[in-house]
């Protein structure tokens, strides 16, 4: 059994007429601590699968299970991370970080505590008082991170959190994931559309098929912590991209 | 900001109304204009210090018209664009018919308000109130509902109250919005309670103008034209300055529209 299971999880969107099956028999389980990079064509229904797990949508048919208990509604154990920082202008960055906190009713001097410690790790601190305004694409995104973690989550769930930025920044912010999931021990359901990222940062790589999606294939990633980015010319490494092309029928008629 | 490019911020604008300044006074003297067709600036002046009085008599008259109407406006503007943001059926009913109702020229309601409420405070303060009210509640509306779907949904997922996601979340988002609004309402509101005063009335900025005009006291008409639009500069000013003092935390030009 694991930390969370989706099993068979169907979602139409639409009426009678116009009906869009987004997911079609959907299936994934991983355990506690685990990473799990989704890649899959665009419009296939990743968003659509984090939203259901995360229980901000509902879901046509099928079961989504965390931590043992089914999902019905949105429950405090994970963080959100947008494709987008989606911060409030209006407040600091530390109180970003901190507005969790203020919702779960736990904005104490232990919040803040950690909220500071997050900010160092994510090499933010002496912007706690900033604007997000003030911040680069890469700091949003790492407040934005921050968030998440604040209410320290089992699980992470994230929509393409690097897609909106420059591959310098997102590899530093691939190592700034591992070092955090490292120091969390969380579990991380991640979206991407990069192979090469889905391999560096997971334990396990699921691809999804053209929508209607469903998995298509699965595969674990044996490439020994702590990964650095020499990994990434491994022959390991290599072959997991390769493997991750074919299933996503991107090598048909290249042999 | 240094104080260099604020001196040259000040001091254009007024070098540039010195000028108009001296090209009316320069018609005038040329030209031997009467005085009761178009008075030189000077003449007004004189008229403004001499009448100071009665000006800022009606001048207040005017004000509370004005500022009473807005806030009536904000009254019920304000939880009005709530509920239509909130609800889809609402939204549905009454956004197409607000916007619509937007572009009539509401001061053609005037006569009616006046037929209805007579010549009192309670008619300025409904046309106030009306030519005030739909930028306010269109603006807020639209800002309510701009709220980025990403700040909503994390929201939920920490299963915040609708009170909590309105006040922590929905509104800060919507006030830029909101102040947009209130300042295209106020300066409306003014020209409201003018209109509201000419149709009929016995005080106001505006009663005096047509009053001063009707006797031929054209100096006069013109120190409460220039009452009047202080007062319009006061009230925007104030309104603006609250925005600055909110909109502090607003990266730049990302005010409203
Ligand atoms: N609220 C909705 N109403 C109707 N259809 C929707 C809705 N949300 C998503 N869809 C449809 O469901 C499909 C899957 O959308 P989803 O956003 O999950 O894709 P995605 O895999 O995240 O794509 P991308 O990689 O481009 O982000 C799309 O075809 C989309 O048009
Ligand atoms: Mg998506």
């Amino acid at each position: 059994m694991g930390f969370v299971e989706i099993t068979n999880v169907r979602k139409v969107f639409g009426g009678k007429e116009k009906e869009v099956v987004a997911l079609d028999e959907a299936s994934l389980t991983f355990d506690e601590g685990e990473f799990v990079a989704l890649i899959g064509p665009s419009g296939c229904g990743k968003t659509t699968l984090l939203t259901i797990v995360a229980g901000l949508a509902s879901k046509t048919s099928g079961s989504v299970k965390v931590g043992g208990k089914e999902v019905t509604g949105p429950y405090p154990d994970y963080g959100f991370v947008f494709q987008q920082p989606s911060l409030m202008p209006w407040r600091s960055v530390l109180q970003n970080v901190l507005f969790p906190m203020e919702i779960l009713g736990r904005n104490d001097a232990q919040a803040k505590a950690r909220a500071e410690q997050l900010l160092e790790m994510t090499g933010l601190h002496a912007f706690a008082n900033a604007r997000p305004h003030e911040l680069s694409g890469g700091m949003q995104q790492r407040v934005s991170l921050c968030r998440a973690l604040i209410h320290k989550p089992k699980l992470l769930l994230m929509d393409e959190p690097f897609g909106a930025l420059d591959e310098f920044t997102r590899l530093d912010m691939n190592d700034l994931l591992l070092k955090i999931k490292a120091e969390t021990g969380a579990s991380v359901l991640f979206v991407t559309h990069s192979i090469s990222e889905a391999v560096y940062l997971s334990d396990k790589v699921v691809v999804f098929t053209r929508r209607p999606a469903r998995v298509s294939a699965e595969f674990q990633i044996d490439i020994p912590a702590p990964r650095t980015q020499a990994c990434r010319f491994t022959p390991e490494f290599i072959e997991a991209e390769r493997r991750a092309s074919e299933a996503l029928g991107l090598l048909v008629g290249t042999h | 900001m240094n104080s260099t490019t604020t001196t040259t911020q000040i001091a254009y604008p007024l070098i540039g109304v010195a000028i108009l300044f001296a090209i009316w006074g320069a018609y005038c003297w040329l030209f031997s204009v009467p005085e009761v067709v178009l008075p030189s600036p000077g003449q007004v002046a004189v008229a403004f210090f001499d009448s100071f009085g009665v000006l800022m008599r009606e001048g207040w008259v005017t004000l509370v018209e004005t500022v009473l109407g807005f806030a009536l406006a904000m009254a019920v503007g304000l939880p009005l664009a709530v509920a239509i943001a909130n609800s889809r059926p609402l939204n549905l009913m009454f956004y197409p018919l607000l916007v619509a109702l937007q572009s009539v020229p509401k001061v053609a309601l005037a006569p009616i308000v006046l037929v209805w409420l007579g010549t009192g405070l309670e008619s300025k303060l409904a046309i106030v109130w009306l030519v005030a009210f739909f930028p306010i509640i269109i603006d807020t509306a639209a800002g309510l509902r701009s709220t980025p779907r990403e700040l909503i949904q994390l929201a939920h997922s920490l299963k915040a109250s609708p009170w909590q996601i309105f006040y922590k979340v929905q509104f800060p988002a919507a006030l830029p919005f909101v102040l947009t609004g209130a300042k295209v309402a106020i300066t409306l509101a003014v020209i409201g309670a003018v209109i509201g005063e000419f149709m009929g009335s016995s005080s106001g900025l505006g009663y005096l103008l047509l009053s001063a005009t009707s006797q031929l006291n054209t100096p006069l008409a013109f120190a409460a034209l220039f009452a009047l639009s202080f007062l319009g500069l006061g009230v925007y000013a104030v309104v603006e300055l609250v925005e600055i003092a909110i909109a502090r935390w607003l990266p730049p030009r990302a005010t409203g529209h």
